[in-house]
């Protein structure tokens, strides 16, 4: 192992905090700063410090564009259907692809500190209730990708962590995303962002729990405990700053790239919601008073397949609109909490039985949380 | 002669960790066989949890990360 890769940027540079004098006052110098990291830092480091002020300056005059773009160059009526469709759509787009960056950047960062293997090791060594509690709170900012979700589900088993804790972070991961809450907070403030957090963790929790209790690990496919594994404490591979910089900006570049179009549906349908759905349709639709409205929201949500930021345009116009935010939060977490695609993957571990059930019972959470919020606020 | 193999099921994060790990064994000089482990039971028995991954004569150096091609060198400097 080289310097380079050595565990310990800080244990580097403690030494220097530290002793500064005496280590580098004379001509013999132990503790070298490495003249790479330095020129990176620079490289990668540098631009962000323009980069930043600029991404603020811009998304703060974005709206007063927008404006001037509808009425000025296209010549329509900002109070028109089509005008105040056009003036969401030319305002939100920037908006939401410039928050992703923006939060992604920040996300990946954080998450280059959280691994899975370090997640399943706290979790292999709790019981009971508080094992549920932690996975649900891990499960936020562990990185997960549902393409991983066997292999995790399988590792994090085979060490002995409770099969409902490992249920509970199987419906934290996805459910509470992370990149979803930042953008929840940058949209509509801190209120809805926690209520979605708080929520999202409480849902796990139960459901993980309640999953534990019915003693279902008869129902893992057995080829789960049979094959061989031997779990690895954690990779020998350790990140600097520049390594978690370069992974967070191709973190932006993977998911920016990927998501777009998305993304720009989704505006389109806000845009359409905005301008054109009359507010007394949504009220009958998606308000307080339709009881029917959030066991709809759920079974429109749960096959519509779609990433965090997809959704954000469509929730902002729902609420824009009058519709009930238990009813909209449900949508939301019917979205991007039980996907398909997931289920499907799932199937290979967990036999038909156990699917239904963990469906049933994280859709069920997602019902009561839409009606709760309906109720009290 | 070092074994490296380049677990996952092959989504682009794989690719892209597999070319970067051919990039470094190159800068290097190395002789070295590149395997790409896709069945996850396979993966599995290697102890990864987390794709993709590096695994260098059957110990785990890389798991759910992408490093620079300079640290996948320094990762593989050590081997023979």
């Amino acid at each position: 192992m080289t310097n380079e890769t050595d565990p310990s940027e800080s244990a580097r540079t403690i030494p220097l905090l530290t002793e500064p004098r005496r280590c580098c006052g004379g001509g013999g110098c132990a503790v070298k700063p490495e003249p790479s990291r330095g020129s990176q830092f620079l490289k990668q480091g540098g631009w962000l410090a323009i980069a930043l002020p600029l991404w603020f300056l811009i998304y703060h005059y974005l709206q007063p564009f927008a404006n001037f773009l509808t009425t000025n160059v296209f010549g329509l009526d900002p109070t028109s259907h089509l005008g105040s469709a056009v003036a969401f759509f030319l305002y939100d787009s920037p908006k939401v692809l410039m928050l992703l960056a923006l939060v992604v950047l920040g996300v990946t960062f954080i998450q280059t500190f959280v691994s899975p293997e370090r997640t399943r090791d706290i979790l292999a060594k709790r019981a009971g209730a508080w094992s549920n509690l932690l996975a649900s709170l891990l499960g936020i900012f562990t990185p997960f990708c549902s393409c991983s979700a066997v292999p995790l589900f399988i590792g994090f088993v085979r060490v002995g962590v409770p099969l409902g804790a490992t249920f509970s972070f199987l419906v934290s991961a996805p459910m509470v995303n992370e990149v979803a809450l930042f953008m929840l907070l940058g949209l509509f403030g801190w209120k809805i962002a926690g209520l979605y957090a708080l929520t999202g963790v409480a849902i796990a929790f139960v459901a993980g729990w309640i999953l534990g209790k019915l003693k279902m690990e008869r129902h893992l496919e057995s080829w789960v405990m049979a094959i061989p594994y031997n779990a690895q404490a954690a990779a020998d591979y350790k990140m600097v700053f520049a390594d978690r910089l370069e992974a967070s900006i191709q973190g932006v570049r993977e998911i920016v790239g990927k998501v777009w179009p998305y993304i720009l549906v989704g505006i389109a349908v806000g845009a359409f919601i905005h301008g054109y759905v009359p507010e007394a349709l949504m009220a009958r639709f998606m308000g307080k008073g339709a009881w029917w409205s959030v066991p709809l929201a759920v079974i429109i949500g749960v096959p519509l397949y779609s990433n965090a930021a997809g959704v954000m345009p469509i929730v902002q116009a729902l609420l824009g609109k009058g519709a009930a935010l238990g009813t909209v939060l449900a949508f939301m977490m019917a979205v991007i909490g039980l996907s398909l695609p997931e289920t499907i993957i799932l199937r290979k571990v967990l036999k038909p039985k156990l699917i239904a059930v963990f469906v049933g019972v994280v859709a069920t959470g997602i019902l009561v949380v839409g009606y709760l919020f309906n109720l009290i606020l | 002669m070092p074994v490296i193999e380049i677990c996952g099921p092959g989504c682009s994060r794989c690719k892209i960790l597999a070319e970067r790990t051919e990039a470094a064994a190159k800068s290097l000089g190395l002789d070295y066989t590149l395997l790409k482990v896709t069945e996850l039971p396979q993966i599995m028995a290697r102890g990864v949890m987390s794709t993709p991954a590096m695994v260098v004569d059957g110990v785990v150096k890389v798991q759910g990360q992408i490093p620079s091609i300079e640290a996948l060198a320094a990762l593989l400097s050590g081997t023979n």
